[in-house]
């Protein structure tokens, strides 16, 4: 077990060394300059070039490639190119955010995905049926349009919850109670936003996994002893379904923070995908790069941390007699 | 196959399919033929649904915010969508299932590469990419559908990969190979026609996943461009106008989920329709 997470860990560790060489080459490849951003259109060639000179960014690539490296592992991550501010400030303030937003929605997408899922693969044809146009119609929903629908519902028409942002703008003369029922209000539509989509395919998932192994001998002997459905349900069928559904929990990763980026985008939620998009668009290259490391080791992370809980639950595994 | 046909799943996935692709094909008979046409805007901007303005011409979703007829633009929306969600899928198909092909059927270290390349581009962010390549040129069509290829192929590798391995054992393969064949040729008359099967649910699964990332990179600005009219940028716009037009992006929106729905259903279908040991 422990030399199969030591193996996990060196194959996460080159995933992130690989993307983060990747962005690397395509924002400096990409056209667009951020200094002529920076500068504006009346600058002179002799200002831009010194501009550039002051950034490092007329040095060949691999050195500016060098450079940043030794810079970042030792924790220096420089200043956004566009804002000036320190890029460790900007993340520090988007990281807890994005976790907020995918790690809530992701627990409520697969526990409620998981009831859905469980009730569908026992229940009746008629039941079934309903239940899965429901959960692919979920599953289909483009996550940007449904921000902006629920938004049109709840906060243009019903007055209900607000649609941007983090905090309201009296968020700093508030206190207590009513302080985190802002936070809560604000944090309700993006959240419902990934959260709809999101038990959509745990749901699909889970009802495949479930039947799968409800047509395995094993439950008919279950059964066949007399145990009740609920028991089996639990005892027999869902715990063998829960294998396939965890470690899909952590392929499905890099989609849900794709997923995060347009959802912040609809509802300007202040994460690493909001930044993302702005310093993208920038030619903020400071900022892409911090962006997409820290992006790649939460993926990496989850994955990982999704293998202890495979791990966990199956014994076959745990023990270090099965393979994976 | 004959299942298929009365799989309802299947009947309403290819019915959609249907009459969207007609009337994107049709699009200047079944609309007003000029989607980026614009009129007296003032007079006709933000008309709602079912309503006909001053110059007599009736507009069944509306107006957006320029007076362009919405039903117009969601039908020429659809030619650019649909396209662009089928070429994207062509590519990560053709690339997918290159991969795999060699990676199955060349072990050693061929196959060990192509294998660790899969996996690292699995684990990438999707939308992380594509917002980098997408930032790599002037943002257009043919740029979406290399960045959306690219980035899809993955799972039709593997797949493909699977196929090749187990069908590479069976002894119609070797009695190929001890024939004298070439190695190329027995891949690619003898294996891969037989390893197709699980890649044209992936194609179904795929072709959704693709209009709804197109959609999602022309909301960010940087897919398809406006007045080319693409269901993304129509939502993107209809943004804007969502308290006193909210048909503009409601309309694409619907668009949107019902072919990705279609797309799915399909998939499933086809999947249960081809994996001989599923009984319903």
């Amino acid at each position: 077990m422990l030399a199969h997470l030591g193996t996990r860990t060196l194959v996460g560790a080159v995933v992130v060394a690989g993307v983060v060489t990747l962005t690397f080459l395509l924002v400096r490849l990409a056209p667009g300059d951020p200094v002529e951003r920076l500068l504006g259109p009346t600058a002179t060639p002799a200002q831009l070039a010194a501009q550039r000179r002051a950034l490092g960014l007329d040095r060949p690539l691999a050195a500016q490639y060098a450079i940043w490296l030794a810079r970042f592992v030792r924790g220096d991550w420089g200043r956004s190119i566009a804002t000036g501010r320190p890029v460790r400030e900007l993340l520090g303030d988007a990281v807890p955010a994005t976790v907020a937003l995918v790690g809530t929605s992701l627990i409520l997408s697969y526990l409620l995905g998981l009831a859905v899922g469980a009730w569908q693969s026992g229940a009746g044809p008629r039941v079934d049926a309903t239940l899965s146009v429901t959960t692919v119609t979920l599953f289909a929903l483009p996550g940007f349009w449904l921000g902006l629908m629920l938004a049109m519902a709840f906060t243009y028409w019903a007055h209900w919850l607000p649609a941007f942002g983090a905090t309201g703008l009296d968020a700093n003369a508030l206190t207590g109670w009513s302080r985190l029922a802002d936070r809560l209000r604000h944090f309700a539509l993006p959240l419902a936003t990934l959260t709809l989509i999101g038990i959509g395919g745990a749901a699909r998932f889970v009802r495949g996994a479930m039947r799968d192994v409800r047509s395995q001998a094993f439950v008919r002997t279950a059964e066949a002893k007399g145990l009740s459905p609920f028991r089996v349900t639990r005892r027999h069928v869902a715990r063998n379904a829960l294998i396939p559904v965890i470690t899909l929990i952590g392929l499905s990763l890099p989609a849900l923070f794709s997923g995060a980026v347009l959802v912040e985008a609809v509802f300007a939620w202040p994460g690493v995908g909001r930044r993302l998009v702005e310093a993208v668009q920038a030619r903020d290259y400071p900022v892409v790069m911090a962006a997409t490391v820290v992006t790649a080791v939460l993926v990496v992370a989850g994955n990982l941390l999704t293998d202890l809980g495979v791990a966990w639950i199956d014994p076959r595994i745990r023990r270090g007699k099965g393979e994976t | 196959m004959r299942s298929l046909w009365r799989d309802r799943r299947a009947a309403f996935g290819v019915a959609v399919l249907a009459i969207v692709t007609g009337a994107a094909v049709a699009g200047p008979l079944v609309s007003s033929g000029s989607p980026t046409v614009q009129h007296d805007v003032v007079a006709t901007r933000f008309l709602p649904p079912l309503v006909t303005d001053h110059s007599g011409s009736f507009h069944p979703l509306g107006t957006d915010r320029f007076g362009r007829d919405v039903w117009t633009r969601l039908v020429y929306g659809a030619r650019v969508s649909l396209t662009v969600g089928v070429l994207a899928v062509l590519l990560s198909l053709v690339v997918g299932v290159v991969v795999g092909g060699v990676a199955g059927f060349w072990p050693g270290p061929v196959r060990t590469a192509l294998l660790a390349l899969t996996d690292f581009v699995l684990a990438l962010p999707r939308v992380v990419l594509l917002l980098l390549l997408a930032a790599m040129a002037r943002p257009s069509a043919v740029l979406v559908i290399a960045a959306l290829g690219l980035t899809g192929w993955m799972s039709v590798a593997r797949l493909v990969h699977g196929e090749v391995r187990s069908l590479a054992a069976r002894p119609f393969v070797e009695g190929a190979v001890a024939l004298g064949l070439s190695r190329r040729r027995v891949l690619a008359r003898h294996i891969l026609p037989n390893a197709l099967t699980p890649v044209i649910v992936s194609a179904a699964l795929g072709l959704g996943n693709a209009i709804t990332l197109e959609a999602s990179l022309s909301f960010l600005g940087v897919g398809v461009q406006p007045p080319t009219p693409s269901w993304g940028n129509m939502i993107a716009s209809g943004r804007d106008t969502l308290v006193n037009a909210p048909w503009v992006a409601a309309a694409p929106g619907i668009a949107l989920v019902l072919v990705v729905v279609a797309c799915t259903l399909l998939g499933d279908a086809l999947q249960d329709a081809l994996d001989p040991t599923f009984t319903r």
